[in-house]
């Protein structure tokens, strides 16, 4: 088995050195945004867009842009847009109130299961409170239910701008929404009566998961009609990370879940190949479409180098899918699997410096923007966390620095910063630009969402960082047997303490969220006319 | 890019690829292994029991996979030598774990025999090991005035006793401390096939 890995390791890398020179010698790599610019109508390059922002703050952004009043965009491809808009606007409004909903139980089950963890007799005669059922509640509500709303209500969304065309079959896709929430309310009552599969990610029934499958599978019917009725010739990478991701996890989903196959040492194989996955070929590819897409778009500036954007795809499909048993070193599951593991998530550096590269390129000379712009703060930083938490857990799969970090609390930390920092960073960002154009109608006080924003942030921050400190220790006094094992437990008692100050502040965030969503949505607060903000056809114009 | 037929048939094969080398593959390598002389299969209370380790979800805070001496001191605190995949041969599903909130429990039968151990610290963690924080199970178990013939009353330290109630073990409580007693694998690892180990 190693000869084969080396020996195929070996013309990989040669195959790769020569597409490199042939790379180098044709100009591939070349700053060139040619399919970059598919995203903009003509005339429409240098000016920014922030449906979030409030009006003095837009004019601030025109401002940085350098350019206002000076771009006039072509009329009818701004009205072909908003019928793109128009045609998926249910649609994604089911989906991002269920992500809302999803969101806030998650967050309560989270912060239950962390106070649980250093006041273990509180609620402790609930049993479907007890930690193992709360902390298991919280991840499928965010995995099965926040992250996967968000992104594919954006993803919804986004096709019909992306394709310039309309939603097609749009009432298949709410089908499935309703399926998939129904096998969601099923699969966490499940949980919370001590019904679980009983592997991490992969706990609801599969009896469960069918309606899962099901509402997936409609869910994609309208992607699949919309792209056959595209108008355009390219297709945006934006489209390529959706449609990537919609097709595997049904694949992964599938292959998790189906009774009766796997056993022993090859289920737990198979459980970190789907668990990584999910995190690797579902959620990242949902969270940087809607950075590649919204970025730009906000900014008024194409992606810089779009070849890198495309080779950051195709090294992430590559390298992402093969890195999940890095979370078993140390175990009994067969060692080569191992090494290939932490070499391929070593490798995962080069399409998140292929992305990092990108987003610093395109952001160069205008960070002002970030100061005016309150969907592309959540944007940048998604992007910052994105590289921040991968290059962490390239050197967290190596043998020498996942000895200390596994079983402690610092894979919890990376965990989140991961899936919160950049992911649900990310789609937060893209909801805000979203939904002033799906309602129709402005966020009712900006304000709030600067305080979402540092909320989350300082809570992300709290968060990562107790835990980072705190399972770095607590994995050293368990690597060393002097020390009993107690006191790898009472150290670290302050650094939980602190994580649920820091789960308490992004709860907090959440319930801002959720309050000022619904504020817009039942038209509470003070409405501001926005003649810039929404293209209405001449005529109709307020 | 223009058409999405490369797409589709890029992402297929990536994830066929991904799926080849974790999946399939460790299946046919690991489909014949066979259990060691000593491993016993489960009894049916064991198998309650261990349903009930997944009910309370045990398995988010212990793991039970011992690592070999040369990577952590595993062995040193007792929870056993490095465990191979034929140990493993009864268990679907897995519990292989990935948190030590908790110790290791791939060996917990073997450190800790007695049952009366396991009821009470299951009752009320803190009554035995001071400081832990494992979360108490006390739905597990009856408070009553007198125990019902055939009944297993837990014997509690006198300050975490209900004063003048009893405490006895529900049906479930005692699987759950059957599988955990079951919990031993200090069998010698020799006989597993060669390639099942590490």
């Amino acid at each position: 088995m190693a000869t084969v890995i080396l020996l195929s390791a070996f013309i990989i890398s040669i195959v790769a050195l020569v597409f490199f020179i042939v790379a180098m010698i044709r100009g591939w790599f070349d700053p060139d945004s040619k399919g970059a610019e598919v995203i903009f109508a003509s005339n429409e390059i240098g000016r920014p867009e922030d449906p979030a922002a409030s009006p003095e703050a837009r004019r601030a952004l025109e401002h940085d842009a350098g350019a206002a009043g000076a771009h006039a965009p072509d009329e009818d491809e701004l009205g072909a847009r908003a019928a793109a808009d128009r045609s998926s606007n249910t649609i994604t409004f089911v989906f991002m109130c269920c992500a809302i909903v999803w969101l806030l139980a998650a967050s309560f089950a989270g912060l239950t299961a962390s106070i649980k963890l250093h006041e273990p007799d509180w609620l402790g005669a609930y049993e479907w409170l007890t930690f193992g059922r709360i902390r298991t509640l919280h991840l499928n509500a965010l995995g099965y239910g926040f992250l996967p709303m968000a992104g594919l209500g954006l993803a919804v969304w986004l096709l019909p701008r992306l394709l310039k065309t309309t939603l097609v079959g749009g009432n298949f896709a709410l089908l499935g929404a309703i399926l998939w929430n129904a096998g969601l309310i099923a699969g966490l009552g499940a949980i919370a009566a001590g019904i679980s599969d009983g592997m991490e990610w992969l706990e609801m029934p599969w009896q469960v998961d069918i309606l899962l499958v099901v509402g997936g599978a409609f869910v994609a019917i309208p992607l699949v009609l919309t792209l056959r009725q595209r108008k355009v010739d390219h297709l945006y990478v934006s489209v390529w990370y959706m449609g990537a991701a919609l097709f595997w996890f049904p694949v992964l989903f599938l292959v998790g879940n189906v009774p009766g196959v796997h056993f022993g040492v090859q289920q737990a194989a198979m459980n970190w190949w789907y668990g990584h996955n999910a995190l690797g070929l579902f959620f990242t590819p949902l969270a940087l479409a809607t950075i590649y897409y919204f970025l730009p778009k906000v900014m008024g500036t194409p992606v810089k180098s779009y070849a890198l954007s495309l080779l950051g795809f195709w090294t992430l499909a590559f390298f992402y899918g093969q890195v999940g048993a890095h979370h078993l070193i140390g175990s009994p599951v067969p060692s080569w699997l191992i090494t290939l593991s932490v070499v391929q998530s070593m490798m995962m550096v080069i399409p998140v410096f292929a992305f990092s590269v990108n987003q610093f390129y395109t952001m160069r000379g205008k960070l002002r923007m970030l100061i005016h712009s309150p969907t592309l703060r959540f944007l940048a930083f998604g992007g910052l966390m994105y590289a921040a938490s991968s290059v962490q857990g390239s050197f967290e799969a190596l043998r020498s620095v996942n000895t200390v970090t596994h079983f402690t609390h610092y894979t919890v930390g990376h965990a989140h910063l991961g899936l919160y920092g950049f992911v649900a960073m990310a789609l937060f960002g893209g909801m805000y630009f979203v939904m002033p154009r799906v309602v129709q109608r402005e966020w009712p006080y900006p304000k709030l969402i600067l305080v979402h924003f540092w909320l989350s942030v300082s809570g992300i921050s709290v968060y990562f960082i107790a835990m980072t400190f705190g399972g770095w220790f607590q994995g050293l006094a368990m690597l060393d047997a002097a020390r009993p094992f107690m006191e790898s437990v009472t150290l670290t008692l302050p650094y939980l303490k602190a994580r649920s100050i820091g789960g308490g502040l992004m709860t907090l965030a959440h319930i801002v969220f959720a309050a000022h969503f619904v504020a817009m949505v039942l038209k509470l607060g003070p409405t501001r006319d926005a003649p810039a903000l929404f293209y209405q056809p001449k005529g109709e114009r307020a | 890019m223009r058409s999405e037929k490369p797409l589709v048939a890029g992402a297929l094969v990536m994830i066929g690829i991904a799926g080849l080398l974790l999946v399939a593959i460790p299946y046919v390598q690991l489909k014949d292994v066979q259990p060691p002389k000593g491993l016993k299969p489960y009894t049916s209370s064991q198998l309650r029991g261990r349903e009930e380790y997944i009910r309370q979800g045990c398995l988010y805070c212990h793991s039970q996979q011992p690592r070999d001496r040369r990577q952590a001191p595993d062995a040193e605190r007792g929870w056993g030598r490095p465990s191979v995949a034929g140990d493993y041969y009864y268990d679907r599903p897995h519990l292989l774990g990935t948190m030590r909130t908790g110790p290791d429990l791939m060996n917990i039968g073997a450190r800790q025999p007695s049952i009366d151990w396991h009821l009470g610290h299951l009752y009320q963690p803190r009554a035995y090991v001071p400081g832990s924080i494992m979360p108490p199970y006390g739905f597990l178990f009856d408070v009553k005035e007198k125990a019902d013939p055939g009944e297993r009353v837990l014997s509690l330290p006198p300050e975490f006793a209900p004063k003048g109630m009893v405490v006895v073990a529900q049906p479930r409580a005692l699987d759950l401390a059957n599988y955990l007693i079951a919990l031993d694998r200090t069998y010698p690892a020799i006989d597993a096939p060669a390639d099942a180990k590490r």
